[in-house]
């Protein structure tokens, strides 16, 4: 295996030429992460970004801050530190569920579509990236967007760069809208709901006009990881102190039938943004996204039939599970019953056994995989990037 | 002068013909074939461009959308989607030999899930419609273009349409959760869902911004939000448009959320003062509406904090809103800007986007261009994200006049690309700066983009002649009829 590791987007452009005129596959790689993460990918060369990773322009007063993709996260997140600024989609960091080593690269958070609890209020990468550069599959270096804040002139490329996983194109650089940290973060939690109760009163909340930043649910299971006695379910409040405490009243008192709101002083975030449960042991994992009133009812039917240990944040619209890994990782059940109700399953972690022979996305409509394969296609004719690490 | 693709006579003679198959689709009279009701879609918001389609069809649901997209499809006609043509950039323009295909009957609310927070509606439904039906219950859809009486949800979505609330609530893109699309051959096609993120590619950030030049969009799941419990704004004026950049630069960095952050420059201000009375200072160069949302005291202490970030800049004028009547009275002259323009002259309102590090120099420059150009032009925008809104006022009947406001226009916008912005922030590109995203993208950029469009619509059949120059779409499509 050659890892090539070229720093300058001239020189990623000839690499990625060579390899369409005949040179063959690349497996694409920030810091390598991710890796596990989608099908596994079968390329003699890995082009590594590594060497991408200065800072374009940060203009604060812009909240704008453009990257190379090589750029770690937390270097960029660093430099919106000194600012008091943040990213607005708080991408997961895959170490621990993993097991990899490294340092995540934007460049990869984005292409893999990453985000963390905020997505619920902020959206997720994709809501965020202004612009990027990119080499296409023929060795072109293009942009598209920019770094504005809006910007409608021409389709929306940035966008879909944000969870294709490098199929379509080399991210080489990339805009990003950021955001101010807040002054005041609070976590608050009703204890003792039962799936469906929890669900009940995350949506309650989120009904009411208080900014709720994240809303998630641990089952005891689960919530005994954090040092919580019983389930827990979970929400974040963000504003300056005064405006804090009021939202704080107001969901208290909105939320009174599911119990006692009562604050919790350790951040449970990133554990939840990381999915830390499940790391370190032996399980598959999925990540399904759903309408969130659903949730609770999903995974009682899926606790009907399979041993299944879950979690939910994002109000109940995103649910990790873990299971035996088994020969399909309980594919059919897991997407099975999720068929009924809407909504897609991804594989997150399993081994590469699994992850060639089961689909790793939610498999499309033939019409829906017919445009996807012309995608691919028109991006990178000779598929010669990360080749079948999204579809076989 | 922005030029059309010249019209395929054989197309053309086929009229009767595609209305009588049309009728055999929708009811008779939901199929437009006379010179003088053709005239009534003739033009969008664009209006110095006109020119009335072939036929205009009326369809009421997604089934009779796929036997027209199939019929025209079949016989080669162009299909132009419309909703309500408030577009500003000549998206919904005809050309002699296509068939607009109107989604006005197409309006209802098909479900509204408060516990997931969406609703489900036809696109022909208005902005303000969608609000409307969620209204008594606590809730509003967030973008909120000035046109939202009349715009419709299928153009928001086509051309991922922003309004003033779109600086805390992000523009269409952010708050759209699945279509249902009739593809160019007839197919019907879901994207989305009302889960959150795609389970591969992100199709729907295509779709969005597409300008009806992927499929046609019949229905849509949009997230609706809780209304917070008040909003109050505040008025300042300053004595230059630089100052006044800078004081909007200085509020988005110290974090303060405003809901809006709207800008009108000394034309504008004296325009809409004369107009609707707000009450506006006449002795200022710029005037900032900054408004914050939340509880009274969490509005109180919100404009405190902007105020104090904006004391150092030396505001001339200060003026806080403390109850619903004054806030109606902050927000009436900018309300009323467009219109009141409008009663002075024709106008031409630009939509570039700069960084807001560059407001004050592209302000400058605007009003320098203008004198160069003997035009006035009166600046209203969006600040808080550096949308830029330049309205030209010129004279419609005057040829001269109306030569120099185009060229003008197209010299603003390349000073917005070349300041690190682009060419159009939420209006959408349609026939209006077709020609000029050669200044913002290589060929090569701009061909990738039209490899999507080959993707969905292989034949070019969806409003052809937009987006792209046709200095490269021409071809490419006589490539592709060529096979
Ligand atoms: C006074 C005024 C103020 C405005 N203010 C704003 C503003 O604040 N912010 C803003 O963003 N815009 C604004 N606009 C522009 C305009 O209102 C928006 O672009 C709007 O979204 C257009 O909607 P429409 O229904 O009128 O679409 P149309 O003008 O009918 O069409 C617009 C485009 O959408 C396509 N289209 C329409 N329906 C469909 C469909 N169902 N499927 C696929 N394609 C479709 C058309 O082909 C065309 O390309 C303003 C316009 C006016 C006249």
């Amino acid at each position: 295996m050659t890892v090539l590791t070229p720093d300058t987007e001239e020189a990623i452009a000839q690499i990625v030429r060579a390899a369409h005129e005949g040179d063959g596959p690349l497996e694409l790689c920030g810091g390598g992460t991710r890796r596990g993460l989608g099908r596994p990918v079968q390329a003699a060369s890995t082009l590594s970004l590594a060497g991408l990773n200065g800072v374009t322009l940060y203009e604060p007063g812009e909240l704008t801050l453009v990257a190379q993709a090589g750029m770690s996260i937390s270097a960029l997140t660093d430099l919106l530190d000194g600012e008091n600024q943040q990213l607005t989609f708080e991408p997961c960091d895959m170490r621990a569920l993993l097991g990899t080593s490294g340092e995540p690269t934007i460049g990869g958070a984005i292409a893999t579509g990453a985000s963390g609890p905020r997505r619920l209020r902020m959206g997720a990468g994709r809501d965020a990236v202004l612009g990027v550069r990119y080499v296409n599959g023929q060795g072109d270096v293009l942009r598209a967007g920019g770094r504005v804040m809006k910007n409608v002139t021409g389709y929306d490329i940035p966008k879909l760069m944000c969870g294709a996983y490098g199929t379509l194109g080399v991210l080489t650089e990339i805009s990003l809208k950021v955001m101010p940290k807040s002054e005041v973060v609070r976590t608050l939690a009703l204890p003792g709901l039962s799936d469906v109760g929890a669900i009940d009163a995350l949506s309650t909340a989120l009904r009411m006009p208080c900014d709720v930043s994240a809303a998630a649910h641990l089952p005891a299971s689960v919530s005994k990881e954090l040092g919580f006695a019983d389930a827990v379910t979970l929400l974040r409040i963000e504003g300056f102190e005064t405006q804090a405490d009021y939202r704080i009243q107001t969901l208290r008192d909105g939320l009174s039938m599911f119990g006692e709101l009562t604050p919790v002083e350790s951040d449970p975030w990133v554990a939840i943004r990381d999915a830390m449960f499940f790391a370190g042991d032996d399980r598959a994992v999925w990540r399904v996204s759903m309408k969130a009133s659903e949730a609770a009812r999903y995974v009682a039917v899926l606790r009907d039939q399979m041993d299944v240990e879950a979690f939910y944040d994002w109000g109940g619209g995103l649910i990790w599970l873990a299971c035996d890994q088994g020969n399909d990782a309980a594919e059919p059940i897991i997407r099975g019953v999720l068929a009924e109700y809407g909504g897609h399953a991804t594989l997150v972690r399993a081994n590469e056994t699994i992850r060639a022979a089961v689909p790793v996305f939610e498999p499309e409509p033939t019409s829906i995989a017919h445009l996807s394969a012309g995608l691919k296609a028109k991006f990178d004719p000779a598929g010669i990037l990360n080749p079948g690490r999204m579809r076989a | 002068m922005i030029e059309m693709p010249v019209p395929n006579q054989q197309v053309i003679a086929k009229q009767a013909r595609l209305a009588a198959a049309l009728r055999a689709i929708v009811p008779p009279e939901q199929v437009i074939d006379t010179a003088e009701q053709l005239k009534a879609y003739e033009c969008d918001g664009l209006n110095a461009y006109r020119q009335p389609p072939m036929l205009v069809v009326l369809p009421d649901t997604t089934e009779q959308v796929a036997k027209i997209v199939r019929l025209c499809n079949a016989e080669g006609a162009p299909i132009i989607p419309r909703g309500s043509g408030t577009s500003l950039a000549g998206g919904a323009l005809p050309t002699a030999d296509s068939v607009v295909l109107g989604m006005a009957r197409m309006k209802s609310v098909m479900d509204v899930d408060y516990a997931n927070r969406t609703i489900r509606v036809q696109t022909g439904i208005t902005n303000l419609a969608v609000t409307g039906a969620v209204q008594p219950d606590g809730f509003f859809y967030a973008p909120d273009p000035s046109s939202q009486l009349a715009c419709a949800i299928g153009g928001n979505i086509a051309m991922n349409s922003g309004g003033a609330h779109c600086l805390k609530y992000g523009v269409t893109t952010n708050n759209l959760l699945g279509v249902t699309m009739v593809m160019p051959d007839g197919e019907v096609l879901e994207f989305g869902g009302e889960h959150l993120d795609p389970g591969g590619y992100d199709f729907l950030s295509l779709i969005c911004g597409s300008e009806g030049q992927l499929g046609i969009c019949t229905e849509a799941t949009l997230k609706i939000l809780p209304v917070a419990e008040g909003a109050r704004p505040m008025l300042f004026g300053f004595e230059t448009n630089e100052v006044a950049g800078e004081a909007v630069a200085a509020i988005i960095r110290a974090g303060l959320q405003p809901v809006a952050l709207e800008f009108m420059d000394k034309p504008a201000i004296t325009v809409s003062e004369n107009f609707a009375k707000a009450g506006y200072p006449l002795d200022v160069e710029a005037l900032l509406i900054v408004e914050v949302e939340g509880s009274d005291a969490e509005i109180d202490e919100q404009l405190t904090r902007i105020e104090a970030v904006v004391a150092p800049f030396n505001p001339s004028t200060v003026k806080r809103s403390g109850n619903d009547i004054e806030s109606a009275k902050i927000w009436a002259g900018r309300k009323a800007a467009f219109g009141a323009i409008g009663q002075l002259a024709d106008y031409i309102c630009l939509d570039g986007c700069v960084p807001l590090s560059q407001l004050p120099d592209v302000l400058k420059q605007t009003a320098e261009l203008a004198d160069k150009y003997d035009l006035k032009v009166a600046n209203v925008f969006h600040a808080g994200d550096g949308n830029l809104h330049p309205l030209i006022m010129y004279e419609a009947n005057d040829p001269d006049s109306a030569r120099r406001a185009e060229e003008l226009g197209a010299d603003l916008l390349r000073l917005c690309v070349e300041k690190d912005g682009c060419l159009t922030g939420e209006h959408g590109v349609g026939i209006e700066k077709r020609e000029l995203m050669l200044t913002q993208f290589n060929e090569r950029e701009l061909r990738q983009q039209m490899a999507i469009k080959d993707v969905f619509d292989p034949s070019w059949m969806l409003n052809p002649a937009k987006v792209f120059p046709l200095s490269l779409s021409e071809p490419h499509m006589k490539e592709i009829a060529a096979g």
